[in-house]
Formats: structure tokens, C-alpha cells, sequence
């Protein structure tokens, strides 16, 4: 018996036309207008870019990473992870080691030893901080650490079928006890004071426009790549299945897939994205201490992720730029009611705007 | 792959990893208990199943029905017991995806597609293929695989469907897509938990001629309430009762039998 052949448009489109057009124009702003209004506009001029706002939107930049990290492993396979904020403060601590390095002996003791470790009467570095003087020993820490950590943790979570509000809670116990031991003078990070006063990255003087803008624009271009390989991933048949594991999990695994496998991979990719956002963060913001594992970050990144609208990718991005560009105006204007408006901003938006703003720019468009 | 001759029958082959039913039968369940809290789902529950059969499992509510195919699916692990899937597969030895690599396909009691995903996507998540995640980050579908997602879609009366969210589909057209996800495992035993609950009476008859054409190239485990759809395909009835075998044979003598009308058919 012959059947008539089906054809279905399955494949679906890393983006629509109107989706690279996008894309091109976020990378034309990035590249050049950003740069131009900061750099060449001169200072009196009502278009220049002040360096805060620069600083402020290559901040934003990193967190719209983080964000894009968090829909892979809540929007897309349904696991909601607290532990995000861990993963992006160890990319931080990893390449802040490399930043510490660099002060050499412009140290406030004159010692090449940072200031802490002088404090502290220590001699020499512990071990772990071998070869962190080299860049790329540094940056390859930046990837190494978090991945593994995901890795193992995510193995016995997973093996173990830790799912929902347990996974959740664990993974935020872990953030704690790591914001705990990074809290401690003898561990070797700097204590509550973490690792601030950096003064160069290779050579360079980090205190500079130039060095401002090279960053804000490799945090940038990280996004970008990162967009594009996220959707690459969806739209795969990966994808599918991460999906699939969200909504029936146990009909993947009839279907003769092992969802331990594809759950570790995306959470140690999604990890990873939050590693090199935070090494990105660091030498931005000028700081990186212990409070970067705090609860409250978990839960934030969770928050821009819903209110741009989970499994969406482009609205975790809107959410993060929304959420933290109403931060820095409260925080400035009323600050002691942040996060009374988060919470409520939180609440809204789960009875009122479950798709985020991406469902609501879709039902306005119809 | 690596064959290595069987010791004792020397006769044919064996693939590890592979069912091996060369004495004609694809299942054993060989005193099988499964206790929740002390209460025993099943009891010391034996039963054969034919390369090729057609088998419908009858019983009343809470006979243990559902927990026998959990057991058989590696769902639920048995306290006591064995169960093999063909001479040599052990099933309380392997996982849940094991299992269905093997060959063990299941239809559960709730249909359960994937809501989001197009009707054509579930199909493609289930058809037959190295469920790797490799191969699903950068595997494409042969041509033969969606020439037999196109003959499944026509077998399962859905190809209209195709691009439709499989959300959108009436309750027994999910059960059709759910049977037809199990067909493109190309599964050597099929497990349908009451395949038309819910369904129409046209459907049900349609279920029921799928089901007889798809005996005899699968084994087939339908447990079903609906006796007329039962005597419609059945032609070796298991009934279970607490646990264990109660009767066996063809339906007629099923039917007549004293205890079968006491506990069941006897209302
Ligand atoms: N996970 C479980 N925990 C406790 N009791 C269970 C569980 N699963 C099934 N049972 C009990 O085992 C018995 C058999 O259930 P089941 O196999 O679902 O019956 P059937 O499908 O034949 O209606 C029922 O009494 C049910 O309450
Ligand atoms: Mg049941």
C-alpha cells in the first residue's frame, strides 16, 4: 500500500527575517552607535552617552545573559534553578583572581600579594591560586569552574530525581553554604570584602573609556553569540525534547531517551553562559564580593526571567533590561521600597501577565 | 555488533541487549509481588504472553491492572519475583528508558502527548533512532524515517493533523497520536492501558480494527473495562483479581466461568 507523502514544515527557523533585522540593528547599536555617542559626541553635546550609562547598560548586558541562561533551564526544560547567582559569582571570583593578580605591587602594602592575603599574614598564594596570573589560565577557570560544579551537582540532583521545589531548595542551600565559605578571611577570596581595586587587564588600565567600552562591547557580542546558539538549541530536536521532559517527563523516557543526560547538558551550558557573564560583570562594576550568592539574586534572576516571558529567550533579555533598568532609577529615588515593588512586580505579573511581556506585546499585536 | 552463539539451544544467535523470544514467547512474569505499605497490588502474579498475541487483561477496579504494566515498564520495581522479556532480558535490571530501547512500548491510562509540540513533532520525538543527545543536537531524519512517520500519521487517521498542536487534538485523537508515538518506537511488545476511555463509539471501533491489524507483527497488552470493545478483539482474555490470575482462556469460557461472574461480570 503506497501513503501519500506528508509534508510538514518541521523545520523551524533558527529566526524570521524580522528576527535577524533585529538582531543586526542590536548589533549596529553595540558595535557603533553606543561607542559613537560615548566616545566621539563630545561631553556638552545632549546626545553624549555618559560612561555610567555605559557602565550601567554593559552591567545590564551581563544579567540579560544570566537571564537567558535561566529560560534554557526553567522556560524551556522546567527546572527552576536558585543556584544561577553561584555559577555567575564564580565566573566573577574566577577572572577576579586573574584582576587581583594584575594590581601587582600597586597593592595599598606595596606587597605582591593582595592587600587581604597581607592582612591576613600569608606568605605566599594557596594553591589555588596557581597560574591564575595568566589570562588564559583565568579565563579557562572562568568555564572550568561553574561547568563543573553543575556537572557533579547536576548528576546526583538529577540521578537521584530531585525535581520542582526540592531542586529548587537545594540548589539555593548549595548558593548559601558557598556564600558562607566565601565569607571566611582564611578561604582565600578577600572575605566579605571580596576582590575590589583592580587597576589593570593586561596591562591596560581598566579605569578608562576605552577599557569601558571594549568590555561593554564584548559583553555585547557574548550575548549575541549566546542568542544565536540558545536558539539553535530550541529549535533542535534537543529542544524539543528539553520540552518535552518539562511537560510529560516520564513519556520521554517511554519514548526511550534518558533525561539525565540531556538535563545535565543543559544545565551545565546554562551554567557555563552564567560563568562568563560574571567574569564579564567583574571588571565592569569594579567588585565582587560574597553577597553576589545572596538568596535574593536567585530569586531576582527568576523574576526577569518571568517577567519578560519564560521559553521565549528574547523575553528574558526585555525582563532583565526592564527589571534592573527600574532598579537603578528606584534605587536612586526611593530606595529602601525596591523590593516591596520587585515582590509586587513579581506577584502581578504571575496573575496578571502569566506569558510575561512577550505574551502581552503577542495579544497586543492581535 | 557482537554475536555470540547461545550455549545451550546453538541454534540461533544472540545479540546482547537484544530480545531474544526464540521459544515463542516475548514475556514472563513469574510470581511477581508488589506490596504499597503492606498492601499487595499484586500477588504472586504469574502470566506468559506469545510472540505475536493479542492479549486483553480484564479486572475491577484496583485488581492491579496499572501497577502490573508499571512493573513491566521498569516503573515500579517488584519486592519478589522475576520478569523477563523474551530468554534473556531482565526488565527489574534495567531503566525505564532501557526498556523502551528494548523494545517495551506503553500507552498510559491518561493520555499523555506532548501538549506543545506539533502532532508531526510527537512522532518525530518517538520514532525509532539513536536517542542520544548528540544525535538529537545534530541528527537530522533520514528519509525513510519520515516516509514512516507519513504511513503512521495515515494508520493513526491524522495526517490532516500533522502540524496541529497536539493540544488542540480531541481526547481520542490523543489516544490515536499516544498509540501511534508507540508504533514509531517499532516496539516488539505494545502496552495499552485502556486504549478508549473516553472515546466516541466510531472511534472505538476504529481502535479496535487498528489494533486487530497491528497484532501479528506486535505483541499486544490491552487492559480495557470496556467489554464490548474486548469480545470486538480479544481472543485469549487474562482476568486479574487482587492481584493474581483469577481465570484464563477465550472469552466465552471466560465469561462463563463461575468466579469471573462472582467478582466481575456479575454485578
Ligand atoms: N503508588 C501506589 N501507592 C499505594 N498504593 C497503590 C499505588 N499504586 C497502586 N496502588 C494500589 O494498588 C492497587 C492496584 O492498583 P492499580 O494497579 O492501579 O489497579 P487497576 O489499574 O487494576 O485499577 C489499588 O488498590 C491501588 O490503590
Ligand atoms: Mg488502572
Amino acid at each position: 500500500m503506497r501513503y501519500q507523502p506528508v509534508s510538514v514544515g518541521l523545520a523551524q527557523r533558527l529566526f524570521s527575517t524580522k528576527g535577524w533585522t533585529g538582531l543586526a540593528a542590536a548589533l549596529g547599536v553595540i558595535l557603533v552607535l553606543v561607542p559613537l555617542l560615548n566616545l566621539l559626541v563630545p561631553v556638552s553635546s545632549p546626545l553624549h552617552l555618559s560612561d555610567y550609562a555605559v557602565a550601567l547598560a554593559g552591567k545590564i548586558l551581563c544579567y540579560a545573559m544570566v537571564a537567558l541562561a535561566m529560560d534554557l533551564i526553567w522556560g524551556y526544560t522546567g527546572i527552576l534553578s536558585l543556584g544561577h547567582s553561584l555559577f555567575f559569582a564564580l565566573g566573577g571570583y574566577a577572572f577576579g583572581m586573574y584582576l587581583m593578580r594584575q594590581i601587582g605591587h600597586d597593592g595599598s602594602y606595596g606587597s605582591n600579594l593582595p592587600d587581604f592575603m597581607v592582612f591576613l599574614d600569608w606568605k605566599a598564594y594557596p594553591w589555588y591560586w596557581s597560574f591564575t596570573d595568566h589570562f588564559w589560565y583565568a579565563a579557562m577557570l572562568v568555564i572550568a569552574v561553574p561547568a563543573l560544579l553543575a556537572l557533579v551537582f547536576g548528576y546526583f540532583a538529577f540521578r537521584s530525581r530531585i525535581k520542582g521545589v526540592y531542586f529548587s531548595i537545594i540548589t539555593q542551600a548549595m548558593t548559601y553554604a558557598f556564600m558562607l565559605l566565601f565569607f571566611r578571611n582564611e578561604t582565600g577570596f578577600g572575605g566579605n570584602n571580596g576582590f575590589t581595586d583592580f587597576k589593570r587587564i593586561a596591562g591596560i588600565p581598566i579605569a578608562t573609556g576605552e577599557m569601558r567600552m571594549a568590555l561593554f562591547i564584548l559583553s555585547g557580542l557574548a550575548l549575541l553569540g549566546f542568542l544565536l546558539l540558545a536558539r539553535a538549541i530550541v529549535t533542535s530536536k534537543f529542544g524539543r525534547v528539553l520540552t518535552a521532559i518539562r511537560d510529560a517527563e516520564s513519556r520521554v523516557m517511554f519514548c526511550g531517551y534518558n533525561p539525565l543526560r540531556y538535563k545535565l547538558a543543559i544545565w551545565t551550558f546554562s551554567a557555563v553562559i552564567c560563568g562568563i557573564a560574571g567574569a564579564l560583570y567583574v571588571p565592569q562594576v569594579g567588585i565582587i564580593n560574597p553577597s553576589e550568592m545572596s538568596p535574593a539574586n536567585s530569586i531576582e534572576i527568576a523574576i526577569w526571567v518571568a517577567v519578560g516571558g519564560r521559553g521565549t529567550l528574547i523575553g528574558p533579555l526585555l525582563g532583565a533590561g526592564i527589571v534592573n533598568g527600574a532598579k537603578s532609577w528606584f534605587t536612586v529615588a526611593f530606595p529602601e521600597y525596591w523590593l516591596y515593588f520587585l515582590g509586587l512586580l513579581f506577584v502581578l505579573v504571575t496573575l496578571f501577565l502569566p506569558q510575561g511581556v512577550m505574551g502581552l506585546l503577542k495579544k497586543m499585536r492581535r | 555488533m557482537e554475536t555470540l552463539a547461545s550455549g545451550d539451544s546453538g541454534s540461533h544467535t544472540l545479540i546482547p541487549g537484544e530480545l531474544d523470544a526464540s521459544h515463542g514467547v516475548v514475556l514472563y512474569l513469574e510470581e511477581v509481588t508488589v506490596s504499597f505499605d503492606g498492601f499487595r497490588a499484586l500477588n504472586n502474579l504469574s502470566l506468559t504472553i506469545d510472540v505475536g498475541e493479542l492479549r486483553c487483561i480484564i479486572g475491577p477496579n484496583g485488581a492491579g491492572k496499572t501497577t502490573m504494566m508499571d512493573v513491566i515498564t521498569g516503573k515500579t520495581r517488584p519486592d519478589t519475583g522475576t520478569v523477563f522479556f523474551g530468554q534473556t532480558l531482565d526488565l527489574s535490571q534495567m531503566t525505564e528508558a532501557q526498556i523502551a530501547q528494548a523494545g517495551i512500548g506503553r500507552k498510559f491510562q491518561k493520555p499523555t502527548v506532548f501538549e506543545n509540540h506539533s502532532v508531526y513533532e510527537n512522532l518525530e520525538l518517538a520514532i525509532k533512532t539513536n536517542k542520544g543527545v548528540w544525535n538529537s543536537l545534530f541528527g537530522r531524519l533520514s528519509g525513510e524515517q519520515t516516509d514512516r512517520i507519513g504511513e503512521i500519521l495515515y494508520t493513526i487517521n491524522l495526517v490532516d493533523k500533522a502540524p496541529l498542536r497536539a493540544g488542540l487534538l480531541s481526547h481520542g485523537q490523543k489516544q490515536w497520536l499516544e498509540i501511534g508515538m508507540l508504533l514509531a518506537q517499532e516496539p516488539k511488545l505494545l502496552l495499552l492501558d485502556e486504549p478508549v476511555a473516553g472515546m466516541t463509539d466510531h472511534e472505538t471501533e476504529r481502535t479496535a480494527e487498528l489494533l486487530t491489524a497491528l497484532a501479528g507483527q506486535h505483541s499486544i497488552i490491552v487492559v480495557e473495562h470496556d467489554m464490548d470493545f474486548v469480545s470486538s478483539i480479544a481472543r485469549k482474555v487474562t482476568v486479574l483479581h487482587e492481584g493474581c490470575v483469577l481465570a484464563e482462556g477465550p472469552m466465552e469460557t471466560v465469561q462463563h466461568n463461575e468466579k469471573v461472574i462472582e467478582v466481575y461480570l456479575g454485578r
